[in-house]
């Protein structure tokens, strides 16, 4: 039997309009060639009630279009309301039979022993963390951005468990998390009147050098990097050291006909140099895959 | 009374803050195992033996940190070293992977084991996962968390508590930070070290002073102004399409300074006050266990503590951080 390949699509890591949210989830469900989407929200607590009604419609779609719906938990977990929104949310969908990603350890004792997945704002650096997780019941481990070729390896060479090996390959780079929001630093707002302002980026708030060469991007309480990761030219390598599972992170550009060309690259249906040229027109954000290589994450090797 | 945490680069500042009357000194090995690894600091298995030694017969505690996480294919490395923390009885192993806490936990379960700042537990629910799962007795707190998420998080869970105190102020949460790497290669998690001094570089450009880290610029100094380490997070950026919007983004180059506050975090029920440090010199060790020996004595004793350590913080500003109001 020859491995199925999976091309996932990641939650939303920005904050959008919720309406224009729930049609671009109804839109990849509906037309678009990933397998499992993931919905939520990993980044700020106060993003998550505003479009909280959208999600059960979007996890309804995802179902009736034949795809999986994962629903993903905040990374940074801190004050009471977000351990009670972190909560009930894993409470719900376990209920209701909808895989949780977690982005924290802190579901860690909801979900032992259910089907799961670990996101890639868990720190599994090694294949016996990636054991330990798989043996709490995850399915599917997607591995952090930052872990270069040589980790990958080692771990699908060394692990024990079946659970599906995930790499992230394309988006803006998640770098750090902090409680501070930058957004509201830079529109001088109070953190607790912040007005959801980061609404206004729908690809992260630019970030320069006071020398203005561009270098990262803020997202309200996350840092992201300005490049775009994309180991497009990667994938049959990738392949061949044993990730099984492919994660795309969403932006505000068109993410179906970005699937196509990394499911046709997977498929070997057409070459990673015909996709890129492609990618190019997509998205205009330049690419970077340096984390791969082990060398500086802004670095795009040929 | 509340316990003192300080830290030891070397086996001469062991000794020193063992002598000053910590409670308990932190360190680590002169490798990549250690979330410290920096040039010229650490220990070498006979220092640390010897150490904990020294400490232990002068009524001191030692605490390893094995603090970043195992490299993929090479996990022997950090376990092997558990084993000599363990031989050499130190009283507590500081941990954030997961593997190396079952590790810890099977192999050498009369070892206290400590959570790492790394492993970014900052709620009850995460904390008490790894209390139940891997027999954690002491948790590290982020230095994100403010005073009553604090005291919440004691009334909730069974481990003690620790928090920093006085010294490097990281703003992003610990154990969860790839900026480093993006610039240099080079990540806490992986390597150990953050903004490394291997990829700083100062250039003057006419009356100014550029650093850089990486090809990246962090900070441009005029004449008059201090010039301070390219720390990324401390860096002054361009935000927004507006070119004048010029700021300290994430954080002023600025460090942590909480002692006025030690009356609270014993209400709030923290065991254990933690001094950052490991890179600074045995003078400012032997000053700063002095100065907070005295001011936590002052706090059991219930007076308010007289805390002056303006000669320790070198010209640099001070921040009362998360916990001051508005900070976020």
């Amino acid at each position: 039997m020859t491995t199925e390949f999976k091309l996932n699509l990641g939650a939303n890591p920005f904050h959008w309009d919720p309406d224009k949210w729930r049609d671009f989830y109804f839109k990849i469900a509906e037309e678009s060639c990933y397998d499992e989407i993931h919905v939520g929200e990993m980044v700020c607590a106060k993003r998550f009630p505003t479009f909280h009604k959208q999600i059960d419609e979007v996890v309804e779609r995802i179902q009736s279009c034949g795809k999986k719906p994962i629903l993903s938990t905040l990374a940074l977990i801190i004050s009471n309301g977000e351990i009670n929104v972190n909560r009930k949310l894993v409470e719900k969908a376990v209920k209701n039979n909808i895989t949780i990603e977690a982005n924290d350890n802190s579901a860690m004792h909801l979900l032992n022993g259910v089907e799961h997945v670990i996101g890639y704002l868990v720190n599994t650096y090694n294949e016996s963390t990636f054991d330990l997780y798989a043996k709490g019941g995850a399915t599917r481990i997607c591995l952090p951005p930052e872990l270069p070729r040589k980790s990958i390896k080692a771990i699908s060479e060394n692990k024990k468990s079946t659970a599906e090996l995930e790499v992230f390959v394309f988006g803006r780079l998640p770098l750090a998390i902090a409680t501070r929001c930058y957004h509201a630093r830079h529109y001088k707002l109070p953190k607790e009147d912040c007005k959801l302002i980061c609404i206004k980026d729908p690809d992260g708030m630019s970030v320069e050098t006071v020398d203005y060469e561009e270098f990262l991007v803020a997202n309200g309480l996350q840092t992201m990097s300005f490049t775009c990761a994309n180991l497009i030219n990667e994938i049959a390598d990738l392949k061949n050291i044993g990730a099984t599972s492919f994660r795309i992170s969403p932006h505000s550009f068109d993410m179906i006909a970005i699937a196509k060309q990394f499911r046709m690259v997977i498929d070997e249906q057409i070459s990673p140099n015909e996709a890129t040229a492609k990618l190019k027109e997509i998205c205009n954000i330049p690419f970077s895959n340096g984390f791969y290589y082990g060398i500086e994450g802004h670095k795009l090797q040929l | 009374m509340m316990e003192l945490v300080c830290p030891a680069g070397t086996p001469a500042s062991l000794k020193v803050a063992v002598d000053a009357g910590a409670d308990s000194v932190y360190c680590g090995f002169r490798n990549e195992t250690n979330a410290r690894n920096f040039p010229g600091l650490n220990f070498s298995t006979k220092e640390m033996e010897e150490g904990i030694a020294y400490a232990n017969a002068n009524g001191s505690k030692v605490l390893v940190a094995i603090n970043t996480f195992p490299t993929a294919g090479n996990e022997q490395l950090w376990r092997d070293h558990i084993d000599i923390v363990a031989r050499c009885k130190a009283h507590a192993v500081i941990l954030c992977d997961i593997s190396l806490l079952e590790y810890a936990r099977t192999k050498h379960p009369e070892l206290r084991r400590h959570l790492s700042v790394q492993a970014s537990a900052s709620n009850p629910d995460s904390i008490n996962w790894y209390v139940n799962t891997f027999g954690v007795s002491r948790v590290v707190l982020p230095r994100v968390m403010a005073m009553d998420q604090i005291a919440y998080i004691n009334e909730h869970t069974t481990a003690e508590l620790e928090t920093f105190v006085y010294g490097g102020l990281c703003v992003m949460a610990e154990g969860r930070c790839s900026l480093s790497s993006y610039a240099t290669g080079k990540s806490p998690n992986m390597q150990g070290v953050c903004s490394p001094a291997s990829h700083v570089e100062y250039i003057e450009e006419g009356s100014e002073l550029v650093s850089k880290l990486g090809e990246f610029t962090i900070n441009r100094f005029g004449k008059t102004e201090p010039a301070g380490y390219p720390t990324l997070c401390k860096g002054r950026f361009v935000t927004g399409d507006e070119e004048e919007n010029i700021s300290y983004l994430f954080e002023d180059p600025i460090s942590l300074n909480v002692s006025e506050m030690l009356p609270n975090f014993a209400k709030a029920g923290v065991k254990a006050l933690k001094i950052e440090g490991r890179q600074r010199s045995k003078a400012y060790v032997k000053a700063v266990v002095q100065a907070f020996k005295q001011a936590v004595q002052e706090v059991e004793n219930g007076e308010t503590p007289t805390l002056d350590l303006t000669a320790l913080s070198e010209g640099q500003r001070e921040t009362q951080g998360a916990f001051k109001k508005g900070w976020k």
